[in-house]
């Protein structure tokens, strides 16, 4: 018997079927789609051109749907058939819509939610939406190889039902499995591994090109709830621009420019913007079309001069915010920046000084909150690595395993294990040949399968041919977290598979639940009894098959007298097997295993003599 | 009905949970494996479970599931040294018989 070494609890090592498992940063001008690689980094998936944004745009044209950049051109030369923003329209009847002039669209009002008339039929935005998620979708299979098995949404946590309703609406229509939907400043929380710590009290300030957002979560035992949110729909890094642009007429002296110096400027504006983030002065330099050429240099101090209005006015909202949270700027444990324009030194600058401390900076603020969104779906799919505790979410209520020769149940996902959560073990054939294998998904703690509850039946078929014992079958449990059992069999030599989904707790009350727990405790000793039993007459089968199968290949090997004595036994074992006794069954197999030694001996003999037949020996070294 | 622990093992038990620096004893129980039936399931416990049984010996706790309990009645935990290894050992009187590895057996 092997000495033993005292292990932590629980620790049954977890296999990794990875699931393809992605994060969607659906925004309103720009949407992202992230992943968690294998060694655990969240990185979002660009496009073949390496870019990792896609437009919030889609065109129907008349040789059919283009999303992203391809759609970008369609916005000035086809307006009405290409669509923007249909964020601000989810779940939104026309009268709802207060800006509903500022678009270029043919409206329907609709029952619901607002229509557009488009040249390809009336679309709703939830439609719109999941033309944009069906590109993501395209993008994310490309990158992964196969098909997504699980996706979470972000939604800013100002959303309403009939908002997250439609949100969820579109993630189907776009065929991905949406396990939750996220809320934005959360999802960026999780990006910085906040969800890590057990409390704390976080602002989430998210300053994008056209919106501001700030929320203040509360962390609580690994679940994240919005104490407050606040912001200005129309304020952003455009804003920003339009600042420099205003300077730069002013600074020159330009006279009212055309549309089209005026978009040179507005470019020109922002690079400048851009530039300063990392240096102390920018260059900003133009010829317009009246040959007019612009040559300045905007100094950072000038920037944050124009600019200080608008960092006032992102203020304004986190002060209301705080308010209604109840809290001071010194409550808060930190703070994590969202959004491309927070990456202006001014707005890190403000930020720092009104919370008395330097906000989380270090991943793109772009691409935070499609990374949190990744790392959530990951560990929602069940990827998660050991020792990632967090997302305390809920448990198995009884073990969930399967039955095995004998009517024995063998648990696989053991009780209150925490959801999502993925085990696997290895099964193998019992009989020579066999090319099929039953599983039989039981739940319960007792150790017969008759006192279990059956939840699922499949069959594992075309296992190649094989010795009793030989065929590796993986059999894996995954419980996700919603608590969907899904139960997937893979023969690991020919790679077949089988699989089944069921919902363990669908129709169990608290009490049953009580009721069989209380059952196992209590029939402790007889489960054992039936244990020895039921093991007592696999054996019982086993040995008596293999003596069957010895007698047919090998009986002349025996005397008549020899012969008698192995029927004998064999009809003994056969009597004992259906009976009560699993010590006399033990007996007499124990019986039948003395009779047939020498037979034993004897065919192993034989056996090696025709493997050796015919050889030379100087060959067999 | 006890399963008791020499001075020796509850010696090494107490040893190496100090060094842990968490837990309020010893977890003992069986799990269905390997190739004989089942198999030893030997941990620290950082909680007692409302349903376990708890022992105590040398100072040392033991707590067994009750499901685990009726396979490991008279168990004696022992820790020995064979050669350059040392380790626990259970002596189980409801051990019938042992598979070849010693990783698993059945009552």
């Amino acid at each position: 018997m092997a000495l033993l070494q005292i292990s932590e609890p629980d620790e049954v090592p977890a296999p990794k079927p990875r699931r393809r498992a992605i994060g969607i940063d659906l925004g309103t001008t720009n949407s992202l789609v992230a992943t968690v690689r294998d060694d655990g980094i969240a990185i979002v998936l660009p496009d073949s051109e390496g870019r990792p944004l896609v437009p919030s745009i889609v065109h129907y044209g008349p040789s059919g749907v283009d999303v992203g950049y391809d759609a970008v051109a369609a916005q000035t030369s086809d307006p009405q058939n290409t669509l923007v923003s249909v964020k601000r329209m989810m779940g939104r009847g026309l009268a709802d819509l207060a800006d509903a002039r500022r678009f270029p669209y043919r409206f329907v009002d609709a029952p619901g939610m607002v229509r557009v008339s488009t040249r390809a039929g009336d679309k709703s935005p939830v439609e719109v939406s999941a033309d944009i998620l069906r590109a993501l979708r395209a993008r994310a299979e490309r990158a992964l190889g196969g098909p997504v098995d699980a996706a979470v949404v972000t939604v800013p946590a100002y959303f309403d039902d009939a908002q997250r309703q439609a949100t969820k609406d579109a993630a189907r229509l776009a065929g991905l499995p949406v396990l939750r939907l996220l809320n934005e400043p959360t999802a960026a929380a999780v990006a910085y591994g906040l969800d890590h710590g057990v409390e704390g009290t976080y602002a989430v300030f998210d300053l994008g090109g056209g919106t501001f957002d700030i929320s203040i979560l509360k962390l609580t035992r690994g679940v994240f709830e919005v104490l407050a949110t606040n912001g200005d729909s129309a304020l952003g890094g455009d804003d920003f621009d339009h600042r420099v642009y205003c300077w730069i007429l002013e600074a020159a002296k330009v006279p009212p420019p055309s549309p089209e110096d005026s978009r040179l400027l507005l470019l020109r504006a922002r690079e400048a913007k851009e530039m300063l983030t990392g240096h102390e002065a920018a260059p900003i330099v133009a010829t317009l079309s009246t040959d007019q050429r612009i040559d300045l240099s905007l100094t950072a101090a000038n920037f944050s001069q124009i600019t200080r209005t608008l960092i006032e006015k992102t203020l304004a909202p986190v002060r209301r915010a705080l308010r209604d949270a109840g809290l001071k700027p010194a409550d808060l444990d930190g703070v994590v920046m969202v959004g491309g324009a927070t990456r202006m030194r001014e707005v890190r600058r403000a930020v720092g000084e009104f919370f008395g401390q330097a906000p989380l900076t270090n991943l793109n603020p772009d691409e935070v909150v499609a990374l949190g969104a990744a790392m959530q779906a990951n560990a929602l799919a069940g990827n998660r690595e050991r020792g990632d505790d967090w997302l305390l979410l809920d448990v198995i209520p009884l073990s969930l395993g399967l039955e095995t020769m004998g009517g024995l149940a063998e648990k696989v996902v053991p009780r209150n294990a925490t959801l999502p959560v993925t085990r696997a073990q290895e099964f193998t054939t019992w009989r020579d040949g066999q090319t099929a294998m039953a599983i039989h998904v039981v739940q319960g703690e007792r150790e017969r399968v008759a006192d279990c509850r059956s939840l699922a039946r499949f069959e594992l078929r075309g296992i190649p041919p094989m010795a009793a014992g030989a065929a590796r079958i993986r059999v894996t449990f995954q419980v996700d977290a919603d608590g969907l059992l899904s139960v997937s069999a893979r023969e690991q030599t020919s790679g077949i598979e089988a699989a089944i989904a069921v919902k363990p707790s669908y129709g169990l009350s608290d009490d049953e639940i009580a009721r069989m727990l209380r059952d196992s405790f209590e029939h402790a000793a007889d489960d054992m009894a039936a244990r020895m039993l039921a093991e007592a007459r696999v054996e019982a089968d086993h040995v008596a098959m293999a003596t069957d199968a010895a007698l047919t290949a090998d009986g002349d090997l025996l005397s008549p007298e020899e012969r008698a004595e192995v029927d004998a036994a064999l009809a003994r074992v056969r009597g004992v097997r259906d009976g009560d006794d699993a010590a006399a069954v033990r007996a007499a197999v124990e019986q039948l295993n003395r009779a047939t030694a020498s037979f034993a001996a004897r065919r192993m003999d034989r056996g090696v003599r025709r493997a050796l037949a015919g050889r030379a020996v100087d060959t067999l070294a | 009905m006890a399963i008791t622990i020499t001075e020796s093992a509850a010696k090494h038990v107490a040893s190496q949970l100090s060094r842990r620096g968490k837990g309020i004893g010893l977890r003992l129980g069986v799990r269905t494996s390997g190739c004989s039936g089942l198999a030893y399931k030997i941990e620290f416990a950082d909680e007692r479970k409302p349903e376990d049984i708890s022992f105590e010996a040398h100072g040392v706790t033991v707590v067994v599931d009750p499901k685990s309990l009726p396979y490991l009645e008279g168990t004696e935990l022992d820790f020995t040294r064979e050669g350059l290894n040392e380790g626990f050992r259970f002596r189980n009187p409801n051990v019938k018989d042992e598979c070849g590895c010693g990783e698993s057996f059945n009552v």
